[in-house]
């Protein structure tokens, strides 16, 4: 049977997907959340931020993944490994999300906020109507490319026994007697996802560009 | 790759030449290691060389309590590394001249075919596609896949209790694809080492670890109150001392040298320093396997 | 805490100042309630006990970890140094005149920087040995090969953009300067172009070295010795995983924040440099 391991791999191929796209929402929330954080006003919210920012930042994303598989549930949370994987996957890209939404508000002029002030418009009308659906289109090529980053990232999982395709061609490549099929099978199950994702990213790239 | 093999054995020589030195100046002693004793080879023998050469290099696991577990202060102990000092002992070195190096369990059989090591001893299962590339020694202990659980958990006995439990084993080894089959209605989790398995039983996320039992019990070591051995065991695993294939004289050597150490007591004093810490009743030396 | 702010650096007016302050309260009283809990909930589960630490933290403890440490430098250090080089080479191929070498260079850059660094480094050691074991050879790939090897695939893929965007971004006027000082194509590359592509992808390259270095972590899955694999051994040896796993985790924070210091400097001054005109955009910070 020489290409038997695919149907394994295809099943690998629906964990990662599904990893990718919650942990997706996630990090999107999270990162939301953390900029918003980090632009307000009130500083122990921006040093709230700042911290989550640089420690998360700098954690290795194994480290982070068996921290939260395997240390959490020793102070009482528990949940299956795909669902660490998916807080520990969103917990890291969250960061990453934060960022890149922070240099597009930054990059919004400061003369939007003041007119946006000086016809009126409160700190969150500001946020809510005039800087931030400027700041979504500046980071669309930034916050794909954290996407098409979390599509490969999610292989960590594999570390935590979520059988992603990672996981499974780990255990296929030295059972199946044919190492090379399914090296070619598997990295070709990431490119159908990653792909994709990029050719995306330049297309709304071009779409939403803001000229300025 | 030329250039890499020549810095490789350049770094040989120069590890040897730093052993050498070494074992000239500290002489700690101390340790209940057998005596060096003093017996000639036949020239040409593995034994000779390594003889005239004043140190031995062994290959054996890092992180396994109980056979070869390296403690934080860089020694390595276990049953594995004590198998290693007796055969030393008879080829006239002393604990000094040993160079332990670790060995994971891909790696065994290149280092046997390479020469990077003379022997190892690191939970080697003796099995006939090993003996394809390899020769084996012994075995000096047998040991054979069972079951760890939660010290409080009386609903596992054996492998039969297994249904709809979770069971955890580590990724692309042969206990994971056993348990499959021994136990198809077990749900099967897998990590890469079996410290995150034993974790992940106390975190309530698995009810139970299995793989050969003499790792159960390394598991055990420490954690007596938390986890117990379980059931029959329910394969057969012979532990050997891999050598390079085809050195007969080397092989008859390593045998008698295990038979002779069940007979004057430095087998059972072995067992007992190591696996004893957590087992009562220890076993007999197994006949050694002279094929 | 520099005086409140909003987000474009005005000022707060007295309710706004008055607000922040309320908020501030109250989100500093949650965050104190949340440090609070999570200390009580590690000291009833007896995870801050000093036996727990004792070992770890004692100097034996802290030598074995590191080791791992300088495993986890070294490796990342190779690592690094290969991928620039080997990333330098592919960005040259992507900018050739020479369509084949155009399209070999794009096709390596498009495969490997759409591959997870794991998987990379997992064929490296099971793929590459299966292969040498099926084909009767004695050579081996070690862990340490491997991982240099997967991380370089990947990171040079990475690197090759980054330069080439760098290439690109300076300019016209460089090159034509360089070829009417009688420079043939490959000089102008190699002391015009390269030279100040390098230094004005400077923070890029410094932050693709932290992920670098965060990725060597994956070493850990094939048995490498490094900073991970130290603190799951010593946790493991002295029966407190977590509080090894947490060692090893400090130990990545502040190196890898070292380096992202490092890159910020480098940041601020090349910033400084080029007066802030003409900063690079396209490549986006691939950093994750």
């Amino acid at each position: 049977m020489p290409f038997q391991y695919l149907d394994e791999l295809a099943e690998g191929f629906l964990t990662t997907l599904s990893l990718t796209l919650l942990s997706a929402v996630g990090a999107l929330v999270i990162g939301t959340v953390l900029a918003a954080m980090r632009v307000s006003p009130v500083p122990v919210l921006r040093a709230v931020g700042t911290t989550y920012v640089q420690l998360v930042r700098n954690t290795p994303l194994p480290v982070l993944a068996v921290l939260f598989a395997l240390g959490l549930p020793v102070l009482g949370p528990s949940f299956g490994f795909f669902t660490w994987a998916v807080l520990a996957l969103a917990v890291y890209t969250g960061a990453f999300v934060c960022e890149a939404l922070r240099s597009g508000i930054n990059a919004v002029g400061v003369g939007q906020g003041e007119a946006a002030r000086a016809i009126g418009l409160g700190f969150g009308q500001t946020m809510r109507l005039v800087v931030l659906p400027q700041a979504f289109r500046t980071v669309v090529p930034p916050l794909g490319n954290v996407l098409i980053a979390l599509t490969k990232n999610t292989a960590v999982a594999a570390t935590i026994s979520v059988a992603d395709i990672t996981l499974r061609s780990n255990a296929l490549i030295t059972s199946s007697a044919d190492p090379l099929g399914v090296i070619g099978a598997s990295a070709l199950a990431y490119l159908v996802i990653t792909l994709p994702l990029g050719l995306a990213v330049d297309r709304l790239e071009g779409r939403v560009a803001v000229v300025r | 790759m030329r250039r890499t093999r020549t810095a490789r054995l350049a770094l040989l020589g120069l590890t040897t030449a730093l052993a050498l030195s070494a074992c000239g100046s500290d002489d700690e002693g101390g340790s209940a290691a057998p005596a060096p004793e003093q017996t000639t080879f036949e020239a040409g023998t593995t034994m000779a060389a390594i003889q005239e050469r004043g140190t031995i290099r062994i290959g054996v696991k890092y992180d396994q309590p109980l056979f070869g577990e390296r403690q934080l202060s860089g020694d390595v102990e276990g049953l594995d590394v004590e198998m290693g000092k007796i055969i030393a002992a008879k080829l006239g070195l002393a604990e000094d001249d040993i160079e332990f190096v670790e060995a994971v369990s891909r790696n065994r059989e290149p280092f046997l075919q390479q020469g990077q090591v003379d022997l190892v001893i690191a939970t080697y299962t003796i099995n006939d596609t090993r003996k394809e590339v390899v020769d084996f020694a012994g075995p000096y202990y047998i040991t054979g896949q069972s079951l760890l659980v939660a010290a409080d958990d009386d609903s596992i006995g054996g492998k039969e209790d297994l249904a709809g439990k979770t069971v955890c084993s580590v990724t692309g080894s042969t206990p994971l694809e056993r348990i499959k089959t021994e136990a198809p209605q077990a749900t099967v989790i897998e990590f890469d080492t079996y410290g995150r398995c034993a974790q992940a039983v106390l975190n309530d996320q698995a009810d139970a670890v299995t793989t050969d039992e003499a790792i159960l019990l390394g598991l055990l070591l420490g954690a007596e109150e938390d986890f117990k051995v379980v059931g029959e065991q329910f394969s057969e695993e012979p532990y050997g001392i891999g050598l390079k294939k085809g050195d007969q004289a080397f092989r008859d050597f390593l045998n008698d040298t295990i038979e002779a150490s069940y007979e004057d007591g430095s087998y059972q004093e072995a067992l007992e320093a190591t696996v004893g810490q957590v087992q009562d009743e220890l076993p007999e030396g197994p006949p050694v396997d002279r094929y | 805490m520099s005086a409140a702010v909003n987000a474009f650096g005005d000022p707060l007016g007295p309710r706004g100042r008055r607000r922040a302050l309320v908020a501030s309260v109250v989100s500093g009283l949650v965050v104190l309630v949340l440090l609070y809990l999570a200390y009580r909930r590690l000291s009833d589960r007896g995870q801050l006990d000093a036996r727990r630490w004792e070992e770890l933290l004692s100097g034996e403890g802290l030598e074995f970890l590191a080791t791992g440490l300088v495993n986890t430098v070294r490796v990342a250090a190779v690592a690094i140094v290969t991928s620039l080089a080997v990333g330098t080479v592919v960005a040259l191929g992507r900018l050739s005149r020479l369509a084949p070498v155009r399209w070999v260079a794009t096709t390596y850059v498009q495969l490997f920087r759409a591959l997870p660094s794991l998987l990379l480094i997992i064929f490296s050691f099971y793929g590459l040995n299966q292969l040498f074991i099926d084909q009767g050879s004695a050579t081996r790939v070690s862990a340490e090969v491997a991982i240099v090897l997967g991380l370089t695939l990947y990171n040079s893929a990475v690197i090759a953009e980054v330069v080439r965007a760098g290439v690109r971004s300076l300019p016209r006027g460089q090159s034509e300067a360089a070829s009417a000082l009688g420079l043939r194509r490959g000089q102008a590359q190699r002391f015009v172009l390269l030279p100040q592509a390098f230094l004005r992808m400077l923070p890029a390259l410094v932050s693709q070295a932290v992920t670098t270095l965060k990725d060597t972590a994956y070493g850990t899955v094939i048995g490498f010795d490094d900073l991970l694999r130290r603190g799951q051994l010593a946790g493991e040896t002295t029966r407190s995983p977590l509080q090894g796993l947490v060692l090893a985790a400090v130990g990545y924070i502040v190196l890898c924040f070292v380096v992202s210091q490092v890159a910020a400097y480098l940041e601020r001054r090349v910033t400084r440099r080029f007066g802030g005109r003409t900063q690079v955009t396209g490549v986006e910070d691939v950093t994750t």
